[in-house]
Parts: C-alpha cells; sequence; structure tokens
C-alpha cells in the first residue's frame, strides 16, 4: 500500500485556490470545428480531461425541410429530401418515394425495383467510405481518407453517368425510376464489386490490426444493447451492440427479400466494433450488388402512377435502412395535390442522443472519436 | 376585353375518382382487451393500407403508452410528432410510432388534444423521447409535463412562435429576433 500523500502544505482549505484548483470547466466545442462534420456544437464539462457531461445545440442547418414540404406538391418535394443526408441522397429518395407510392398503393415494377436496390447499395457504400475516411481523420490516421475517397469516386461517377449528378441525385420518381439503365450499367457495377473488395482489404490492412486504432477505439464509447433500444438508437450502431435487427430482412422492402445477405453486428457496442460492423456492411453490399446485377429482369420502370399525384386521405408511416439508420416518412393527406403534413424521422438526430450516454467518463479525445462513430450528417440532424 | 366565355361552354365536370382505401376496423387481441379495460376512452382502432393505429382520449394515454411499453412488448420508441388541424376543436394530433423488436411490429397511437392543452411526457417510458418531444415543442408549441428539459432544438432559443402550424406562414419569420441577432432587415 503506498503512503496516503500529505497534502497539508498545500493549505487546501485556504480561500485563494489558485494552486492545483480543481473546479468543473465548461468547454465549448464546435460549431466551427472540423470534427463535428459541419456544424454541430457540443458543450461539454469537464473535470480535467474526464467529461462528466454534454449537451449537443443543433440547428444551425435547419432549412425547414418539413414546412418546406407542405407548401410544394408531392413531386416538387422530391428534390429536396436529398438535401437531409447529403452523403447519402440516393437512400432519401427511395424512402420517400416508396412512402408517396404506398399512399397511393402502387409498387414500383420489378426492374425499376432491382435498378433502386443497386443504387442504393452503391449508395451505402458510398455513405460508409465518407465516415470510414473522415472517422479515420478525426481520430489520426490520414490515409483511408484519400483511399476512400478515391474508391469513392467511382461509385459517384456511375451516379452520373445514370442520373447526371454525383451527389444530389434525384435518382427516383414516385412509382418507379426515371431513368431506364444505360449501356454498359451492369457492367460498371459488376466491374465497382471485383475493384473494390481488394481496396476493402487495404482499408483493413491499414486499421483493423493498427495499434493505435486499436487502443484509439476499442472500449471508447460503449453503448449497451438496452440502452441502444432505449434511445432509438438505429442502424450500424445498434447492431454492434449486438442486436441483429436491420430493416432490410425485418421488414423487408424493395426486392430484398430475393436477395441474400447477412447482418452483420458486433460484441462489445464499443467505436472498434463499430467500426467491423460498418466494414462488414460494405462487404455485405457488394454481395448484395453481384446478385441484383445478375438478376435485373426487364420490362417497365414506371408503374401507373398519374400525372398528378393525389394521394387520397390518410396517412402512413415507412420507413428504410438507411447508411445510417432507420429513415422513416411520416405522411398525412388531405386528397390534394400538396402534402398536409411530412414528417421525416432521421436517423442522424436521433442517434446524435446518444453522445451523452456513450461519453460520460470518457476523456475529451473520445469526444471526437465517438461523434465520429455515430456517423452523423448535420443537414439531416438539422432538416 | 375578353369576352366572357357563356356557361353553357364550360367543360364537363370530371368524373368522380374512385375513392381510395378506408380505414378498416383493426381486431386484435390487443385491442379487445384495451377496450374491455378503458372502455370508451379508446376512441378508434383501425387499420389503414395494412398499417394498425390507435386514437385515445388524451386523458388515458399515459396509461396506454405505458402499457404498450411494459405489457405489450413495444420497447423501441421510433417517433413522435404532430399535426395541426387549425379548423378542428381539438387543434393536434400528437403521434407516437412505436415499433416492438419482439413481435415485429409496428403500431401508431395517437391522441386529439386542445390548443394549449399539456401532454404528459413520454420521457420516463423511453430515454428517446427526450429530442423527439422538444422538437414537436419548438414546431408546434405543444408542452410536455415531466419533460427534464424542454426547450427549443432546432430554433434559436429565443425565437418567437412554432413554425409547423398551419397558421404559420411559409414566409414568415420571426424578423425581430433576425434584426438583432443577423444585423439584416429580412432573412429572405
Amino acid at each position: 500500500m503506498s503512503q496516503p500523500i500529505d497534502t497539508g502544505y498545500l493549505d487546501l482549505d485556504s480561500k485563494d485556490k489558485t494552486f492545483l484548483d480543481s473546479t468543473e470547466m465548461v468547454l465549448n466545442m464546435g460549431p466551427q470545428h472540423p470534427s463535428t462534420h459541419g456544424v454541430l456544437r457540443v458543450i461539454l464539462k469537464l473535470d480535467g480531461e474526464k467529461v462528466l457531461g454534454t449537451e449537443c445545440v443543433i440547428g444551425y442547418l435547419h432549412r425547414g425541410v418539413e414546412k418546406i414540404g407542405e407548401n410544394r406538391t408531392y413531386t416538387m418535394f422530391n428534390p429536396y429530401v436529398d438535401r437531409m443526408d447529403y452523403v447519402a441522397a440516393v437512400s432519401n429518395g427511395l424512402g420517400y418515394c416508396e412512402t408517396v407510392e404506398k399512399l397511393l398503393n402502387v409498387e414500383a415494377p420489378p426492374r425499376a425495383q432491382y435498378i433502386r436496390v443497386i443504387m442504393t447499395e452503391l449508395c451505402r457504400i458510398a455513405s460508409h467510405q465518407v465516415w470510414l475516411g473522415t472517422h479515420a481523420l478525426d481520430i489520426g490516421a490520414i490515409t483511408p481518407l484519400f483511399y476512400a475517397f478515391r474508391d469513392r469516386e467511382e461509385i459517384l461517377r456511375i451516379f452520373e453517368k445514370y442520373c447526371g449528378a454525383r451527389l444530389t441525385t434525384h435518382a427516383f420518381r414516385i412509382g418507379g425510376c426515371i431513368y431506364e439503365a444505360y449501356d454498359g450499367f451492369e457492367e460498371d457495377v459488376k466491374k465497382y464489386c471485383t475493384f473494390f473488395l481488394p481496396k476493402l482489404d487495404e482499408y483493413e490492412e491499414l486499421l483493423t490490426t493498427n495499434r493505435i486504432w486499436v487502443t484509439r477505439t476499442k472500449g471508447v464509447g460503449i453503448l449497451k444493447p438496452e440502452d441502444c433500444i432505449a434511445l432509438g438508437v438505429t442502424g450500424p450502431v445498434l447492431r454492434a451492440s449486438g442486436v441483429k435487427w436491420d430493416l432490410r430482412k425485418a421488414q423487408p422492402y424493395e426486392c430484398y427479400k430475393n436477395l441474400d445477405f447477412e447482418i452483420p453486428t458486433g460484441i462489445n457496442g464499443d467505436t472498434y466494433d463499430r467500426y467491423l460492423v460498418r466494414i462488414a456492411e460494405m462487404r455485405q453490399s457488394v454481395r448484395i450488388l453481384q446478385q441484383a446485377v445478375e438478376r435485373i429482369p426487364t420490362g417497365p420502370i414506371m408503374a401507373k402512377v398519374p400525372k398528378v399525384i393525389k394521394p387520397p386521405v390518410g396517412e402512413v408511416y415507412h420507413s428504410i435502412e438507411a447508411p445510417k439508420g432507420e429513415l422513416g416518412y411520416f405522411i398525412v393527406s388531405d386528397g390534394s395535390t400538396q402534402p398536409y403534413r411530412v414528417r421525416v424521422r432521421p436517423p442522424s438526430f436521433v442517434n446524435l442522443q446518444a453522445l451523452d450516454t456513450m461519453v460520460r467518463g470518457m476523456l475529451v479525445a473520445d469526444v471526437v472519436a465517438v461523434i465520429g462513430t455515430l456517423d452523423i450528417v448535420l443537414g439531416e440532424v438539422d432538416r | 376585353m375578353k369576352p366572357a366565355t357563356p356557361a353553357a361552354h364550360k367543360p364537363p365536370a370530371a368524373p368522380p375518382k374512385p375513392e381510395g382505401p378506408k380505414p378498416e376496423p383493426w381486431e386484435s387481441e390487443l385491442v379487445t382487451a384495451l377496450k374491455q379495460q378503458y372502455g370508451s376512452g379508446i376512441l378508434e382502432a383501425s387499420r389503414y393500407l395494412g398499417q394498425p393505429y390507435l386514437i385515445v382520449d388524451s386523458s388515458i394515454l399515459l396509461e396506454i403508452l405505458r402499457r404498450m411499453r411494459h405489457e405489450e412488448g413495444f420497447d423501441y420508441c421510433v417517433d413522435i410528432t404532430a399535426v395541426h388541424y387549425p379548423k378542428r376543436e381539438q387543434q393536434f394530433d400528437i403521434v407516437y410510432v412505436l415499433y416492438s423488436f419482439p413481435k415485429n411490429e409496428r403500431i401508431r397511437v395517437k391522441a386529439r388534444i386542445k390548443d394549449g392543452e399539456h401532454v404528459p411526457s413520454a420521457y420516463p417510458i423511453w430515454p428517446t423521447a427526450n429530442w423527439l418531444e422538444r422538437e414537436v415543442f419548438d414546431m408546434f408549441g405543444i408542452v410536455f409535463d415531466g419533460h427534464p428539459g424542454l426547450k427549443r432544438i432546432l430554433l434559436p432559443e429565443d425565437w418567437h412562435g412554432h413554425p409547423l402550424r398551419k397558421d404559420y406562414d411559409i414566409l414568415q419569420q420571426d424578423k425581430e429576433w433576425v434584426h438583432i441577432n443577423l444585423g439584416i432587415e429580412s432573412g429572405q
């Protein structure tokens, strides 16, 4: 046993507590901070380097998407949803189109469904690549950023060839797709799959057994499965805690029920497991792409939907598995050409709420790692 | 001057559109049990396009939510939102989207409330309600009793007005706030 340290000479009871005074400190992080992935402001309450509590201040990117939705027709609102989660614009569009289709009681034809699935899975890979690059950069590994963005470029090229846009694609329309797959679309996707699998190994070579990476991520920001469910956390964060739940399997939409893939899960629910889960998810996406591209049926790409979309009176909630979690739309129709109410249930917004639980008791440097691992996009948090 | 078109030349009225699907009664053990216990507190139990929903009286809302969580297994609160119907006496619909992991089922619980009426917070039942309720408060001005820190979340704290109410125009804004904080006459 070590001797208790004699602190008598410090005179801790004196009024002048400037020497070794340990009071709590409130530190402001952001909104202009490189590791907050946009404009997130976190107010940290610290005891030395230890985090005692956090408060997120959000809304800097609030554009009132839901209000805009009420003032646009169903068709006009479609491109707006791409601007929420702008690194996974295709998924946003898919969720919106499917919800309106549900309201109209139509279903996209099989060919359109396959094209949609291929586009969304490519988008999932692209979104995870942005996550990997920026998350690794936050922790101090610079190389993965260049690798990930280099490989993402090929996906954006496919998007550009398909619909002319790279980021905010507006690829789908209510009722199916507006663009037919271009000549060589299948070959491009197949080529990407064979190109990307070795690249994925390259990422893993850089990080999975890297000692610095492992030390910075293992045991950081642990989220227990019951906390995940109570906090409504979804997506890879939930799966990394060991809950095998993916909307593509639980409530399949589009043609996912015909495709064979697995749901990767983690065990510890820490930052390292979330990294592994997302890497494994990219592999599964490649698997889906390889199957889907072989099976694209021929046929129409648009269902029979009226020119002016006027869904009957009613309301519907529909959600899809976006790269970041459950992306839901709740649309109320009053029978007119404009939605009466559009509610977006954004995965980033709800997941960000878990930040406080994850960083309490950790160090300041871990806050940066945890913000990265939550994979939030502030455009979607603030809408 | 434009000649007035005689009424006889009006195009014939379009044939009435076929009506959309109607909500159908939702029958299940859960609904029977709830109706037995709460009687007229359960105002409606229907399915629309295969999606079940309950409309309950706002006085038993918290009790129903608690029961959903602890007895019926709806462990995941997906979303809390509201819809404004200014012409109704009970102006707001407050909507809870719930999901059950063990059952893989999704339901919606709705309650109608008057303007200014308080709603009990669902935070003690699902911690995720914290931010979701703050957003509803921010956008609609609905106050949740028992919420740990009910304040605006997306808009600045000193903003006036609740933008998702139907009487709030899309171009409307808190001019005073914009003037003081941004130093410009208008944000438009």
